[in-house]
This record gives C-alpha cells, sequence and structure tokens, in this order.
C-alpha cells in the first residue's frame, strides 16, 4: 500500500516529532492581569505597550466566544500556557542557535529553504523567535526583517504607528487575547520602492499540548515597495489540543505590493485562529494566498480594505478538510474608494467525514463606483460522509458596481476512477489525480517546495480512502 | 509487449449480469496478436457489457466462464492490474476529468503499463506530440483537461491515441466509429492497422458496416441477446446491411446461411 510506483513514495508526516527541550521561563496555566504583566515585565517593554495588553485582556473577557461556525467548546482558556520562553538568546547565526532546536529547524527544512531561494528568514519555536536574519543587500537597502519582540525594541515608533491598527482588540475574542498575550511573530519593514525580489520566510513552530502560540505580525511596504512574505506553520501530534491565534497587520501603502502566502500544516490537534488584514493604499496591490492543509479546526478570513484609488486585491484559498476537521476559510474584501478590484477564488477538498467551509464578505461602498469584484469557490467532495458548505455574503452598494459569484460542489465519480483505473492506475492514485487536478489553477501560485508537500499529502490522504462506493 | 509474439485473449464460457440483469449468456471468443475481430449486433445486444467485462467494471458480474490471457486467468483481476496485462478499451464515452492535464494522465498511466521502462520526461512528450500530429489534434492538447471540453470526434481520436502510446496486448474498441466524420473515421482506421501490424489483437465493436470498409476485419461476429449467433469473415457485414439484425432473432440464421 506505502510503496506505489516508483515516482510516488509516500513518505510518513515528516513534521510530527517532539523537540526535547526545557524552556528557560514560562508562565504559570491560564490568563489573568498578572500573566499579561508578567510578559510585558519578562520582555522588557514599553509601558504603553503593558497597557495596549491589559485594555486588550478586559475586552477578551468581555467577548463570548463565536456563535457561529465550529464548536470550539473544548477551549478552556484556564488550563493554556501562554507564554513559554525556549531560550535566551536571539540568533542571526544557525549555529548559535541551541542544539534541539537547530535540529528540529533543519528536519522542517528551514535553513535549506533559506539557502536555495529566500532572502530572509525568521524563525519561531513556541512564544519566541529564535533565529532572524535578513540577507546583506536588503538589509543595507533599509529592509528590516526580525521577530516582533526585537523589533519592538529596536524600532519602537514605527510599531507605535502601526501595531493595532488594522486588527484592534475590539474586532474579535482572538484578536483581543492575542493582543493581550501576543509574543514573537515577524516585523518585515520594506522602504520606498525597494523592491525584494527574492521570498522571506517566517516559520511557525509549535512544540507542546495545551499550549497557545499567539504570534504578532506586521508588515509595512512603503510607497512602490514590493515583496513577497511566505510563513509556514507545523507541529508535533497530541491527545489535546493547542491553539494558535496570531494576528497579522499589513500595511500595502501607495503603489505598492505584497503577497502573503501561508502555508499551514499544524497537527490535527491545532485549534488555528488567526486574524489577517491588510490596508491597501491607492493603486496599491495585496495577494492573500493560503494553503490550509492541516490542524484541527481553523477560521480564517484574510481581508482586504481596498481604501484607495485602484487598490486591488486578489485571495486564492486551497482547503484540505480530510478526517474530523472542520476548516472554515474565506476572505473578506471592503472597495471604500473607486475603481478598486477584487477576485476572490476558493477551492477545498473534503474527505473522511471532514467538513469544509467557504465564508465570505465582499462589500462594495456607495461611492466606490466602476469597482469590480470576482469570487468563486469550488468544493470537491471525495466520499459520502464528508460535508462542505459554503456562506458567501455579498454587499454591493453601489450601482456602478460590476460583480459575479461562482459556486460548484463536485464529486468524484465512479465512472472517473473505473476510467483511469484501466489505464493501469490504482484506485488511490486515481484519486490524486482527480483531485490534483481540481486544485491545478491554485497549485502553481503556491511556492514550488510547498506545492511538492501538497502534492505528497494529498497522495497519502487518497492512499488512506477506501474503495469505490 | 509490442514485439510479435503469440498474445492470445480467451473468453469462455461467458455469463455476465449487471444487477439482477443477465446480459450475456455463455460466450466464447478467441483473440490472437494481430487479429482483427469485429463484434456487430443491434442495440442492448450486449456489446459494451463485453467490453466492460473483458476491463473488469466492477458493475459487471461475471456469473459463469473465465477470461485468460496467455492462459492466464484474469477474471478475479482489478481494473488497473488487468490494464497492466496488456488490455485496452478505447471508451464509447470517455468521461472527463477537470483539471487533469493530458501529459499528467498519460504519463501516469504510461509508467504505471511499463514500470520497467526508463520514461525520459521530454522524449515522452516528444513522443506523444507526435502522436498527436498523426491524429491531426494541436500539440497543445497536451496541456488541456482530460476529455474536457474536446469535441465528440476529438475524444475519440484520444482513445484512439492511447492506443498506440501505451501499447496493449489487446485493444477493444467501443463503437470508435461513431460521431466521426469520414476524414477522423480514416485516420482512426489507419491507427488500428498500425496497432495490428505491431501485434496487437483488436476487437472491434461497432453497430454498422462503416468502420469495416476501411479495417478489413478477419472476422466478424454477430451478438444478438447476449450471445454470439454467427461468426465468419467480410460477408456477414454485408448480409446485416441488407437484412438487418432482425434476420437473427427470427432464428433464420441456419436457415439462409450455409
Amino acid at each position: 500500500m506505502q510503496k506505489l510506483d516508483e515516482n510516488f513514495e509516500i513518505k510518513k508526516d515528516k513534521y510530527d516529532f517532539k523537540t526535547n527541550i526545557k524552556p528557560v521561563y514560562q508562565v504559570g496555566q491560564g490568563l489573568t492581569r498578572s500573566v499579561v504583566e508578567e510578559i510585558s515585565r519578562v520582555k522588557k517593554e514599553p509601558e504603553w505597550m503593558k497597557n495596549i495588553r491589559l485594555r486588550a485582556l478586559e475586552i477578551f473577557n468581555s467577548k463570548p466566544l463565536p456563535t457561529w461556525g465550529p464548536d470550539l467548546s473544548e477551549l478552556n482558556f484556564d488550563e493554556i500556557t501562554y507564554y513559554i520562553k525556549p531560550e535566551d538568546r536571539k540568533s542571526s547565526s544557525w549555529d548559535e542557535v541551541p542544539k534541539e532546536i537547530k535540529e528540529t529547524f533543519d528536519k522542517l527544512g528551514v535553513p535549506e529553504m533559506e539557502r536555495k531561494y529566500l532572502a530572509g528568514t525568521v524563525a519561531q519555536f513556541e512564544s519566541e523567535g529564535v533565529y532572524s536574519k535578513i540577507k546583506k543587500q536588503w538589509e543595507e537597502k533599509g529592509v528590516i526583517f526580525m521577530d516582533m519582540d526585537s523589533a519592538l525594541q529596536k524600532y519602537p515608533e514605527i510599531i507605535r504607528e502601526h501595531f493595532g491598527k488594522v486588527v484592534p482588540a475590539s474586532d474579535n475574542k482572538f484578536a483581543a487575547l492575542n493582543t493581550a498575550v501576543w509574543s514573537g511573530g515577524s516585523f518585515l519593514y520594506i522602504p520606498k520602492g525597494v523592491h525584494v525580489d527574492l521570498p522571506v520566510q517566517a516559520y511557525f513552530r509549535m512544540n507542546g499540548e495545551l499550549e497557545g502560540q499567539f504570534e504578532r505580525t506586521l508588515i509595512v511596504a512603503e510607497e512602490g515597495a514590493s515583496v513577497h512574505y511566505i510563513e509556514g506553520c507545523t507541529a508535533p501530534t497530541y491527545s489535546r489540543y493547542a491553539l494558535h491565534a496570531a494576528v497579522v497587520e499589513v500595511y500595502a501603502k501607495k503603489n505598492s505590493k505584497v503577497r502573503y502566502t501561508s502555508i499551514q500544516n499544524w497537527s490535527d490537534n491545532v485549534i488555528n485562529l488567526p486574524t489577517k488584514r491588510a490596508w491597501v493604499e491607492e493603486n496599491a496591490r495585496m495577494e492573500w494566498v493560503q494553503g490550509s492543509l492541516g490542524s484541527k479546526i481553523t477560521m480564517t478570513y484574510p481581508s482586504s480594505i481596498l481604501r484607495g484609488e485602484y487598490a486591488s486585491t486578489s485571495n486564492l484559498n486551497v482547503a484540505l478538510a480530510m478526517g474530523e476537521v472542520w476548516k472554515d476559510n474565506g476572505a473578506k474584501v471592503v472597495h471604500a474608494a473607486p475603481n478598486t478590484s477584487s477576485k476572490v477564488v476558493a477551492k477545498s477538498i473534503s474527505g473522511r467525514g471532514g467538513m469544509s467551509v467557504y465564508r465570505g464578505l465582499l462589500r462594495i461602498n456607495q461611492g466606490a463606483y466602476n469597482s469590480k469584484s470576482s469570487v468563486q469557490c469550488d468544493a470537491l467532495i471525495v466520499d459520502d460522509i464528508s460535508k462542505s458548505n459554503t456562506y458567501p455574503h455579498n454587499e454591493i452598494l453601489d450601482d456602478t458596481a460590476v460583480f459575479s459569484h461562482e459556486a460548484s460542489v463536485g464529486k468524484i465519480s465512479e465512472e472517473q476512477i473505473n476510467y483511469l483505473m484501466s489505464r493501469g492506475i490504482r484506485e488511490e492514485d486515481a484519486r490524486s489525480l482527480i483531485v490534483l487536478g481540481f486544485l491545478d489553477d491554485v497549485l502553481k501560485e503556491i511556492p514550488l517546495e510547498y506545492s511538492i508537500e501538497f502534492n505528497k499529502l494529498i497522495r497519502l490522504e487518497m492512499s488512506k480512502m477506501g474503495a469505490v462506493g | 509487449m509490442t514485439d510479435k509474439q503469440n498474445n492470445v485473449l480467451n473468453i469462455e464460457n461467458l455469463s455476465v449480469k449487471v444487477g439482477d440483469k443477465n446480459i450475456l449468456k455463455s460466450l466464447n471468443l478467441t483473440i490472437k496478436s494481430g487479429e482483427i475481430h469485429a463484434l456487430m449486433g443491434p442495440n442492448g445486444a450486449g456489446k459494451s457489457t463485453l467490453a466492460q467485462a473483458i476491463i473488469g467494471n466492477p458493475k459487471y458480474t461475471v456469473t459463469t466462464g473465465k477470461i485468460l490471457i496467455n492462459g492466464k486467468d484474469i477474471t478475479d483481476l482489478q481494473l488497473y492490474e488487468r490494464a497492466r496485462e496488456g488490455i485496452f478499451l478505447a471508451f464509447q464515452e470517455p468521461v472527463s476529468v477537470q483539471g487533469l492535464k493530458y501529459i499528467n494522465f498519460l504519463r501516469t498511466a504510461y509508467m504505471s503499463l511499463h514500470p520497467n521502462e526508463k520514461l525520459e520526461y521530454k522524449k515522452f512528450i516528444e513522443q506523444v506530440q507526435e502522436l498527436l500530429g498523426l491524429f491531426r489534434l494541436d500539440k497543445s492538447f497536451i496541456d488541456r483537461s482530460l476529455n474536457d471540453g474536446l469535441s465528440g470526434g476529438e475524444k475519440k481520436r484520444m482513445e484512439a491515441l492511447q492506443m498506440l502510446l501505451f501499447k496493449p496486448k489487446f485493444v477493444i474498441l467501443d463503437e470508435i466509429d461513431s460521431g466521426l466524420d469520414v476524414d477522423a473515421l480514416k485516420i482512426v482506421a489507419e491507427a488500428v492497422k498500425k496497432a495490428k501490424e505491431s501485434g496487437t489483437g483488436i476487437l472491434i465493436i461497432t453497430h454498422y458496416k462503416r468502420i469495416l470498409d476501411y479495417v478489413s476485419p478477419d472476422f466478424i461476429h454477430v451478438l444478438v441477446d447476449g450471445t454470439i449467433v454467427e461468426s465468419g469473415k467480410a460477408e456477414i457485414a454485408k448480409k446485416i446491411e441488407e437484412y438487418g439484425y432482425d434476420y437473427y432473432r427470427r432464428g433464420e440464421v441456419n436457415a439462409k446461411v450455409g
């Protein structure tokens, strides 16, 4: 079963391993005012940041859990550990990273990717960035790429100017939680007119159960700048849950271009609830590419607020809901200026009882004349026990807007399987071919290393499926 | 697999049902390398059922009899295993798979069918493009989706193309002639002759005599109500043209043929 034709050897999940390491510091379980103060104190933060955290804690406590979407009742905020510091030092050379942690990132291929095709890397283990580096040629041009805690120490003014403006703590319960206990994440700053032509990558690794990772990412692309930011996320499997609740804020200023690619392959005990949003100014472009492979529950709706004339955005979402998982993915776009355009493409695969949901909000404000938008969501269900739902919410308030919405739900048919099998192809490979065909136009938008992973994962998932009918 | 070896496909006493319905009744047929057999018969006689039963479609249940290749019983093998034994069916209505590019499909299939061959990707593409040229199809077909948005005639030609590409021991062509104009029919007929020359054993399933004018089969079989009622040479086709299949239904075979 495992060894197919020579090209299709299926490997065991390479992400599922635990790192043996004793953290240098961690707070106790549960979320109180003193835990929040403690985190801020340990990080030697300015007073204003501590105050932002404490206000966010109040907001968090005052908001209920979402009453829609997947069931989050398993979350018990009293048993989670909110801050785990694995190591005292932050390095810009892999040789200085503690052995166990370096080995972890070696196994994940992070330094290798950095050598091969990245302009910079931030690596986070548990709550803290342990490594960050931007290649010299970009550093000389003023590009900043480092973990968020270091950025707060080094560039407090830039952080203060931008922090919590795109995603305020009051946005939702988990944005409030992140704002109260955030740690790590990355800060990426591209000065005016600088084009970073290689991608930069942040890699987030969680290592335990009943812990939370609350990274905070801020990207500022100044006028005419361009950058491609990639984020990778993995964790080992545990019986109890782990919570990942990130906040990502992106400023795409006039004439800039930002692409944000996120490939999450969390283990199937991770509850993943990030809030991601971009402000897109005049003639700027924001591209979201989301590959949602893992996790037990995911709720993520990357948003673009098109604030300036001729601003544009695209949102490409691929979700795999295999097994007892709920993928609640989608996109939000607000057209708040004339001549803005947006394109949303969401594709999902459900199998082995998985649930995939597309949930979207598309709003074209009155006065955002001549704006264009298209939304396309396609679902493929590979067996009889899996589900897919679509909840598009469209508010088109301007009469001159051009808007289209298409949705489809398909199944793999017995005829398709039989046809492919009659050409010598095994059933699981036939399913893989059909699924990969369904994803063809979106997979080519994903960086090569990750699309190979995607391919492998789909083959692995299809090999777990039962026979036809 | 293409060398002129003496392969034999034996269908012995084969009865097949679909659901509760018995379709084929004790059918016997032997096809050897390099032979062209034509199976003719009216609608509902069981022609496509025979094709599906030979390739191993799980919807078709064999109740008696066996299918053998060179003496090896393949009756209990799965679809993909029979394909690897050298059985190929050109489908009457091949299904489409959106987004599955022909080149990926053809390559995966080829590697599955010929696991011991080292496949050079570049050469393989050249080979496919050459065949596309032979079938008067545009080279861009390699990047199109499997049967997606193709005309009926294009689908048939792509089926025939696979027949030449995969080099099976035995080919079944299920109504390959339907929906083809004369020019396309000639191209497909040439391909069938080519396959014959390379030693493939061929079974052409057809309703009409038309294609037989171009490929001249070695044997013609008439299938009526799940049984082969007559086997012979070219003259049978003429008879069917003249009298129609009703001729066999009325049980007059013995009276008029002799």
